[in-house]
């Protein structure tokens, strides 16, 4: 339905600067998610897309068109609101129904497009309660339903299931997806949760301080984080950091001596570095395994059993380590264990955070939600 | 009434009457001992001036009362002095709230002064409004037609009850304003931004949005302000005395008249009767209205 376009957007509020500068374009039928940390500037951009703050430079290009200077209704586009933002007084109906309204659509014609709009939902019984007779995620439905019936190019959504349970959130996840997919429509989702980045977005848009940190698949992201930031913020629990030097570094990969005085390559281009260097290896806590030959050597503080899987929170020097692995190990606390990992799953990461470039791309890096759904289409 | 909660309270039992009992007997003895007397006056015939002349009058004092077109003229002065003053202090009040809830410099002394009238007790207020805005020599308002070459107006003489609802409107447009103001500060920020992304300009947020918003609040001004309004007296008293004529002879003021200018204490009671009913009239009215508002 729409494209759009941000161009050096820049967003100040009196001295501070909240949006330094985002360049980013978003494609037709694209879902394309921002996440980030609490006040990263994630739904002050959203905002700005949506007309309801000013841009203070840059320009915002929604279908070719510069739309600076439109008003949040003539742009076009749809917002379902963190805290649904349902007109109390009137019937979902009436809610849903209220664009039109304004626009003076004849009542026959509204009612078929509310009707329209909430068969897809299936909030055909409710069409004549009051929001506060709804539960949370009936009212999140209607809100999305107010923003289906305008027909918008693009569907803005500002943490639209962090009021929900957890339950009720995989569902609309769930639901949020298939909508995309009916629909086909561009959709800007803004989160502070990564599952939900991570299961929806075709694209992912790391924001930390009013900067783009990443852009890029899930996948791309959690292989090839960029830096230290996007490394640690994508994948729960979080990467693991450990102090490395360098022993010798080239373009085949760069050798690095462990903690435990141990020396692992790490294919990653390591032509910038040194002799000496001193890194920050990071490597995911499902990628370190238990191996009592293993490098790296531990002392466990904690273990959570979640049945399938156990975190073991292990001392080792400074660091607190995390480990996910097997649920049925017999550790206990206070044990002393060895763990590995494969030298391709470790990243390296500068002294100023940036991480050096993978030598080989993984396979799964570009994959976009649009491809799954084209493997599953062959199949059948 | 016994219910027995979960807890194994008894609610209404003797064990809390007990304690209740002092609060309710001094509610009742508060309200009972005057409407007592009041009921009990209106039917004898008892005159301060003619203190021989003791009795049971019967429907007398009643009759006496309404079959005087002054009963009449009062009832219609003190609803046009309600039903204006209303008007114009929730209409006035609400587009004053929706101004004030804009952002602009100074907002804040500017509130309290906006707020501030509501301070002034209503004996000052009247003779300020007398002696300072409307004199016909020196008030502001003769001064302000005069500068435009306009004849000075007598204001108490020619719009006697136009310039008492003028002034208690003045008095009671800050109250609105107050509650209507705080009202405001919980509308949701997010339904006015929903309401602009669905197209709404500031007249439509206006009707649609921040109109129901205020409906509860709105009845609520609507009920205080009617409590105080049926009694207006101290305006009344400093500036026209009730007149010209009855011209601006409320009930509250008839009965002042009977009870302390004839000494007719029986009449005057007979009154005060006729006030409690209309303004229970009125309040079941207006009960209906807000409980159903409040209900919503």
């Amino acid at each position: 339905m729409a494209t759009l376009q941000l161009n050096s957007v820049v967003k100040r509020f009196d001295e501070t600067q909240v949006i330094q500068g985002v360049d980013l374009e978003v494609k037709d039928e694209e879902f394309v998610v921002f996440v980030g940390p609490s006040g990263c500037g994630k739904s002050t951009l959203l905002r700005m897309i949506a007309g309801l703050e000013s841009t203070s430079s840059g320009d915002i290009v929604i279908e070719g068109q510069r739309v600076n200077d439109l008003g949040p209704a003539e742009r076009g586009l749809a917002m379902v609101f963190q805290s649904y933002a349902l007109y109390p007084h009137m019937t979902v109906e009436d809610n849903m129904g209220f664009s039109l309204r304004l626009a003076g659509v004849a009542k026959a014609q509204r009612r078929q497009k509310v009707l329209e709009a909430a068969r897809i939902l299936q909030l055909e019984p409710l069409l004549d309660r009051k929001p506060k007779a709804l539960s949370g995620g009936q009212r999140q439905r209607v809100a999305i339903g107010r923003a289906i019936v305008r027909n918008p190019s693009i569907f803005l959504f500002d943490e639209p299931l962090s009021n929900l349970d957890a339950a009720l959130r995989v569902q609309m996840r769930i639901e949020l997806a298939r909508l995309h997919e009916e629909l086909k429509a561009t959709m800007i989702y803004v989160t502070h949760d990564q599952i939900e980045a991570m299961t929806m977005a075709d694209k992912i848009v790391v924001l930390q301080g009013g900067v783009v940190e990443q852009v890029g698949s899930p996948m791309e992201l959690y292989h090839h984080p960029r830096n230290r930031f996007v490394a640690g913020f994508i994948g729960s629990p979080k990467m693991n950091f450990l102090p490395v030097s360098v022993v010798s570094a080239g373009d085949e990969g760069v050798d690095v001596r462990l903690p435990g005085g141990d020396v692992t390559r790490v294919p990653v281009d390591g032509r910038t570095c040194e002799a000496d260097q001193s890194l920050t290896l990071g490597v995911r806590p499902e990628h370190l395994t238990l191996d009592e030959t293993g490098p790296l050597r531990g002392r466990i503080r904690v273990i959570e059993r979640l049945g399938g899987q156990t975190s073991l929170y292990v001392d080792m020097d400074e660091d607190l380590l995390t480990l996910m692995v097997d649920g049925d190990v017999t550790h206990r606390v206070g044990e002393e264990i060895g763990f590995t990992f494969e030298p391709r799953r470790g990243h390296l990461f500068t002294d100023d955070d940036i991480a050096l470039a993978s030598l080989e791309r993984h396979p799964l890096a570009s994959l976009t939600r649009q491809d799954n759904r084209a493997a599953s289409d062959a199949e059948a | 009434m016994n219910k027995t909660r979960a807890s194994g309270r008894t609610v209404g039992g003797l064990r809390t009457l007990s304690l209740q009992a002092p609060a309710v007997t001094l509610l009742l003895l508060w309200m009972l001992v005057p409407l007592g007397m009041t009921l009990w006056f209106s039917f004898q015939r008892y005159n301060l001036l003619m203190p021989g002349m003791k009795g049971f009058a019967g429907f007398e004092n009643y009759q006496y009362l309404l079959t005087d077109p002054a009963l009449w003229s009062a009832m219609g002065t003190t609803l046009l002095l309600v039903g204006w003053v209303l008007a114009i202090t929730v209409v006035g009040g609400t587009l004053l709230a929706v101004l004030f809830q804009q952002d602009f410099f100074g907002r804040g002394i500017a509130r309290v002064l906006a707020i501030s009238p509501f301070f002034v007790m209503p004996t000052v207020s009247a003779l300020v409004w007398k002696n300072m805005m409307m004199h016909p020599a020196n008030g502001v308002l003769a001064w302000l037609a005069e500068s435009f070459g306009l004849p000075a107006l007598d204001w108490f003489s020619s719009l006697p009850l136009t310039s008492i609802i003028i002034i208690v409107s003045w008095q009671w447009l800050p109250f609105a304003l107050l509650i209507l103001l705080t009202a405001m500060q919980s509308l949701d920020d997010d339904q006015v931004e929903a309401a602009r992304m669905d197209g709404a300009g500031p007249v439509a947020i206006f009707f649609f949005i921040t109109l129901p918003h205020l409906k509860r609040a709105i009845s609520v001004v609507i009920m205080i302000e009617m409590i105080f309004l049926l009694t207006v007296f101290a305006e009344i008293f400093v500036t026209t005395s009730g007149g010209p004529g009855l011209a601006t002879t409320n009930l509250a003021y008839l009965i002042y008249i009977r009870a302390l200018l004839d000494f007719d204490v029986g009449t005057a009671s007979a009154g005060g009767v006729i006030a409690i009913i209309l303004a229970n009239i009125v309040a079941i009215f207006l009960v209906r209205m807000v409980a159903k508002n409040l209900e919503a």
